[in-house]
C-alpha cells in the first residue's frame, strides 16, 4: 500500500525542540479524520500522514491550543499524571513533523 | 508485529491509498500494464459524475487520490478534475507516461497547489526502458522532466517498476532522480493486466531479491508504496512502511467505468465490490460490500503459518498469489525462502486467471516488439 508518506514523524529531526511547558496547538494545515483506533492526521503542506492512536491524543491534539502549555491540556483532561510522559512523547513527534506548531 | 497493523487491518473508515485510474486509454502498450489498458471503454464516468465522486473523497475526508490510467492526461477534462479535487481538499499525485506534458503544460502544472506527478520510467536507458515501454518512451519521459524542471514545478517523482532487467540500474535510477533533483519511487512488479504473461519473465530473480532489499535498507527515503514487504522474510531489518497488504482495508482502486476493486492490481471480477455508480456510491461500496469486509475479517496463515517469517512478511502479496494461480492462503510466487519457486512450478499456464477487464488494443504486445 502506499503509505510511503506515512513514515513516523519521530523519525525526523526535530526544528523546534519540543517544550511542554510552552503553548503548542495543531497547525492549521492539518485535518483529522475519526478512525476507529483515534484519527488519521493529514498535514496539506509537506503531505504526510500521522496515526493518532487513542482517543485520548486526538482529544488532546484538538484541544491543545486552548491551553497554556501541552502540561495543563493533560491536567484538564484529568489524564494520569504516570501516561503524561508517554503522551509528550507522541506530542514531540507530531511536532517534529509540523503537526503542532508554536502557539 | 505492530498493533497499528492489527488494527489497520479491520479496515478504515474511508481509504489511505485510493488509486482512481480516469481513463483506459493509453498512447503506450507497456508489456506489464497492470490495467491492459489501451483503448478508452465507451462507459467512462462522464465528467458530472467524476465531479461527484471527488465530492464523496470530500465528504469522506479521503486527503488525497492517486490518479492513473491508462494515459490520465488524455481525458479532455483532465486538468478540469484536478482542479476540482485540490479545490475540494482532496490532493492529487497523478502518474503518466509523459507524452502530454509540453512545455506549456508544465508551466500550468507548476502553478497549481496540491499536486505531485509521476513520470513512469522502467528503464535507466532506453535500450531497457523501450523493450517493456515501447519505442521512444525514455526519450518522451525525459522530455517531460526537462519541461518540468525548465516550468520550475519542484520535486516530481520518477516512478520505475523493478524488473529483472533493470534491477542492476537501481544507482542510475537514483542518479536520474538527483539529476531532476526528483524523487526515486520503486514498485514491486505484480502479474497483474498485461504482466499476467510478461512477469513470467520479468520478475526479479531470487538473488535480484536479496540485492534489492539491501539497496532498499540502504537508501530508505526511497518511495515504495509500502511495495515489497515480502521481502523482510530476508533479515532482521524490515523495510520502513506499514507491512501489510492493504486491499480492501487501507487502499482500493476505482477505474474508469467506476467498478471498485480491492486495489490496483487485481482488476478482475472476483476483486470488484462494487460501483460509484450504484445507490450509497463510493462510500457504501467501501463500507459496506461483501467483499471488503470479507477482506477485513482475520486472514488464514495457511502454508505459511509454520513459517518463522510471517509475521515480518505476512505471506506476501494476494494479487501476485491470485494472477499466478497459487492460493491466497499461501506462500507469495516470489517468497524469499524458495516456497513459491517451489509451488509454481507445478502450476500450468491454464492455471492462470485471465484478465476480465481487458482494454488492450488489438496488436500484439511482446516484450522487446516494435510497435507502430
Ligand atoms: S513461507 Fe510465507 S511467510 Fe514464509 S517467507 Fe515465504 S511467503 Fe513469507
Ligand atoms: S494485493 Fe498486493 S498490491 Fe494489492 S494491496 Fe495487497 S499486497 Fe498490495
Amino acid at each position: 500500500m502506499n503509505a510511503s508518506s506515512a513514515t513516523p514523524a519521530s523519525t525526523e529531526a526535530s526544528r523546534t525542540p519540543f517544550d511542554s511547558s510552552a503553548p503548542w496547538r495543531l497547525h492549521p494545515r492539518v485535518a483529522l479524520r475519526p478512525e476507529p483506533f483515534g484519527a488519521l492526521a493529514y498535514h496539506y503542506d509537506n503531505r504526510r500522514l500521522n496515526f493518532l492512536r487513542s482517543p485520548d491524543l486526538v482529544a488532546l491534539v484538538e484541544t491543545m491550543g486552548a491551553h497554556p502549555s501541552p502540561e495543563a491540556a493533560f491536567a484538564a483532561a484529568g489524564l494520569d499524571e504516570r501516561r503524561w510522559s508517554a503522551f509528550e512523547r507522541a506530542l514531540a513527534a507530531l511536532a517534529a513533523s509540523d503537526f503542532l506548531e508554536p502557539a | 508485529m505492530t498493533a497499528l497493523t492489527e488494527e489497520l487491518k479491520l479496515g478504515l473508515d474511508a481509504p489511505i491509498c485510493l488509486t482512481w485510474e480516469l481513463t483506459y486509454a493509453c498512447n503506450l502498450a507497456c508489456v506489464h500494464c497492470l490495467s491492459s489498458s489501451g483503448r478508452r471503454d465507451p462507459r467512462e464516468l462522464s465528467t458530472d459524475e467524476a465531479k461527484a465522486v471527488i465530492d464523496e473523497m470530500r465528504d469522506l475526508q479521503v486527503f488525497y487520490v492517486n490518479i492513473g490510467g491508462g494515459e490520465p492526461m488524455i481525458r479532455p477534462d483532465f486538468f478540469e478534475l484536478v482542479e476540482y479535487a485540490t479545490s475540494n481538499g482532496v490532493g492529487v499525485k497523478f502518474s503518466t507516461n509523459g507524452s502530454r506534458i509540453s512545455p506549456e503544460r508544465a508551466v500550468q502544472l507548476a502553478g497549481m497547489d496540491y499536486l505531485d506527478i509521476q513520470i513512469s520510467i522502467d528503464g535507466a536507458d532506453a535500450a531497457t526502458n523501450d523493450r517493456v515501454r515501447g519505442e521512444g518512451s525514455f526519450q518522451t519521459a525525459i522530455d517531460a522532466m526537462e519541461n518540468l524542471q525548465a516550468a520550475d514545478f519542484g520535486p516530481f517523482k520518477i516512478s520505475v517498476v523493478v524488473t529483472r532487467e533493470n534491477i542492476g540500474q537501481l544507482d542510475d535510477f537514483q542518479a536520474l532522480a538527483d539529476h531532476y533533483g526528483a524523487e526515486l519511487r520503486l514498485t514491486r512488479l505484480r502479474p497483474s493486466g498485461r504482466g499476467i504473461d510478461s512477469w513470467h519473465e520479468l520478475h526479479p530473480l531470487p538473488e535480484q531479491q536479496v540485492d534489492l532489499y539491501h539497496w532498499l535498507l540502504a537508501h530508505p527515503q526511497t518511495l515504495t508504496g509500502d511495495s515489497f514487504f515480502h521481502l523482510n522474510a530476508l533479515g532482521d531489518e524490515n523495510l520502513p512502511g506499514l507491512n501489510l497488504c492493504g486491499a480492501g482495508r487501507v487502499v482500493c482502486l476505482i477505474d474508469p467505468v467506476g467498478d471498485v476493486y480491492a486495489c490496483p492490481f487485481v482488476l478482475h471480477d472476483d476483486f470488484k465490490a462494487g460501483n460509484v455508480r450504484d445507490s450509497g456510491g463510493f462510500g457504501h461500496v467501501w463500507k459496506a460490500s461483501e467483499l471488503f469486509t470479507e477482506l477485513r475479517e482475520p486472514q488464514s496463515a495457511g502454508a505459511c503459518a509454520s513459517c518463522g517469517q510471517f509475521d515480518a512478511c505476512q505471506g506476501g502479496c494476494m494479487a501476485a498469489k491470485f494472477f499466478t494461480g497459487m492460493p491466497l492462503d499461501g506462500p507469495d510466487p516470489e517468497c524469499v525462502s524458495g516456497h513459491g519457486e517451489v509451488a509454481l512450478s507445478g502450476i500450468g499456464i491454464e492455471a492462470r486467471p485471465q484478465s476480465t477487464s481487458n482494454h488492450s488494443k488489438p496488436v500484439p504486445v511482446a516484450l522487446g516488439a516494435t510497435r507502430v
